[in-house]
């Protein structure tokens, strides 16, 4: 084939960089330092945005590098990603203020 | 009928992609990446309506490291341990994958091979790691009580540690109920497993063992962990027992609200089915590479797409392994 060179190299780098992230996220996850699980920031832990930041730059590893997005047409990478990640956002952000909402409404009739 | 549909116009069979590609992409692969958009879409509402139903129980929801807490073959408790080995896993899988779309750039059969079954392999493991995973959760650690009013009560030690029905529960079982079975059962009707404990049996063991102490499933915010109750407290919740729960299911969870449960089965089941018919069309695509079929195709873009669809599979358990166990 034309585009004979081996990209072996650049491959197993991305799963060290992906399995480094995982081992960050797991001995976070154990730990959970007070300084980070205790504390809060926009809404919700420092602890839980790092868990989150990390996710978003694994998923960007294994679509660009693993799934060959990088090598795709720039628009064609764009009519997935971008209808996807919209979407997602939108249907995310509406449901967990949805879900905040039903808290605030039905927390005060429960009886602990 | 020629003005309605597409006729190949330059001799070239459609299904072999037509003769234009938009966006340079082949038909299969460019269909592989809209049905991966859909998909996509229907995971991260699965999540959302986790989010949001965790949003509003956000003072009462399971605490992940208190639930998945096993490791196969080892006695105690290692949260995130064996989730995390799942989790590597199915990475390296993704990687032997993309080895083996890599090797069908550069035509090399062997290698090709090697890395399919690789990837199989990888696949079956994290497959029978997750039947483990819910057989544990399936059966539970150490068995609760649901009230009337249909709380969880879990029984901890001194130190605030959980323990089992088993650990303190002592004296007759009392009401001689036995398990109805069709055979000697009323009506012929069976029944799930029962307790071998009573409620009558718990209460009084729980009032004979001043050690022992009730956690209710509050989440103490300030200190991200369940409220314990005093003994006392604890005395009058327990009167209220309407059941003994042992393990979880779509019915009851012993860990706490029966709706993690029911979302724990239905997420981690459906990407479960998708990692197994991944498996599926990894060995379809496996046996065809070793028949040769690709080499005579004189190109291994078969593997590719499969590839694709593996790494999505790797790609939304990123996210199921975040919002259910770490978060």
């Amino acid at each position: 084939m034309a585009h004979a060179q081996s990209h072996t190299k650049r491959i197993w780098n991305v799963f060290w960089i992906l399995s480094a992230i995982t081992i960050v996220e797991v001995i976070l996850g154990i730990y959970k330092p007070d300084v980070l699980h205790l504390t809060s920031f926009l809404g919700t832990s420092p602890l839980n945005w790092i868990f989150i930041i990390l996710t978003l730059a694994k998923a960007y590893g294994i679509t660009w590098s693993f799934m060959h997005m990088e090598g795709e047409k720039t628009w064609f990478r764009r009519a997935v990603v971008w209808t996807a990640v919209f979407l997602i956002i939108y249907l995310v952000t509406l449901l967990l203020i949805e879900g905040d909402y039903l808290y605030s409404t039905l927390a005060p009739l429960v009886r602990w | 009928m020629e003005a309605n549909i597409a006729v190949p116009n330059d001799n070239k069979p459609t299904w072999g992609g037509g003769g234009v590609k938009p966006f340079g992409a082949s038909y299969g692969k460019m269909m592989m990446w809209f049905f991966i958009v859909s998909d996509a879409l229907t995971f991260s509402a699965f999540l959302a309506a986790y989010g949001l139903t965790r949003f509003k129980f956000i003072d009462s929801w399971p605490i992940a490291d208190e639930v998945f807490t096993h490791v196969p073959f080892v006695h105690g408790e290692f949260p995130m341990i064996y989730v995390a080995f799942m989790t590597f896993v199915l990475i390296a899988s993704s990687v032997t994958m993309v080895l083996a779309v890599d090797a069908g750039h550069q035509m090399n059969k062997k290698k090709v091979t090697i890395y399919m079954l690789l990837t199989i392999i990888g696949g079956i493991i994290f497959v029978g790691s997750q039947a483990w995973e819910w057989n544990t959760f399936i059966n539970g650690t150490y068995g609760a009580v649901k009230t009337t009013d249909g709380k969880i009560l879990q029984f901890v030690d001194t130190n605030g540690k959980q323990i089992a029905l088993a650990d303190f529960v002592v004296g007759e079982r009392g009401n001689a109920r036995v398990q109805h079975t069709k055979g000697n059962g009323l009506w012929f009707e069976d029944e799930g497993t029962i307790s071998q404990y009573s409620i009558a049996q718990i209460i009084s063991s729980y009032e004979a063992n001043p050690d022992v102490q009730i956690r209710t499933e509050l989440i103490d915010l300030d200190k991200k962990q369940k409220t314990i109750l005093s003994r006392e407290k604890g005395s009058e919740e327990l009167a209220k027992t309407r059941l003994i729960v042992e393990g979880a299911n779509l019915e009851v969870n012993e860990y706490g609200n029966t709706i993690f449960a029911d979302f724990f089965f239905f997420i981690t089941g459906f990407h479960g089915f998708h990692v197994f018919s991944g498996i599926i069309f990894n060995i379809i695509v496996f046996f065809n590479v070793i028949l040769g079929t690709y080499e005579r195709r004189g190109h291994y873009e078969m593997v590719e797409k499969v590839g694709l669809y593996w790494h999505f599979v790797d790609l939304v358990w990123v996210f199921v392994f975040t919002f259910f166990y770490l978060v």
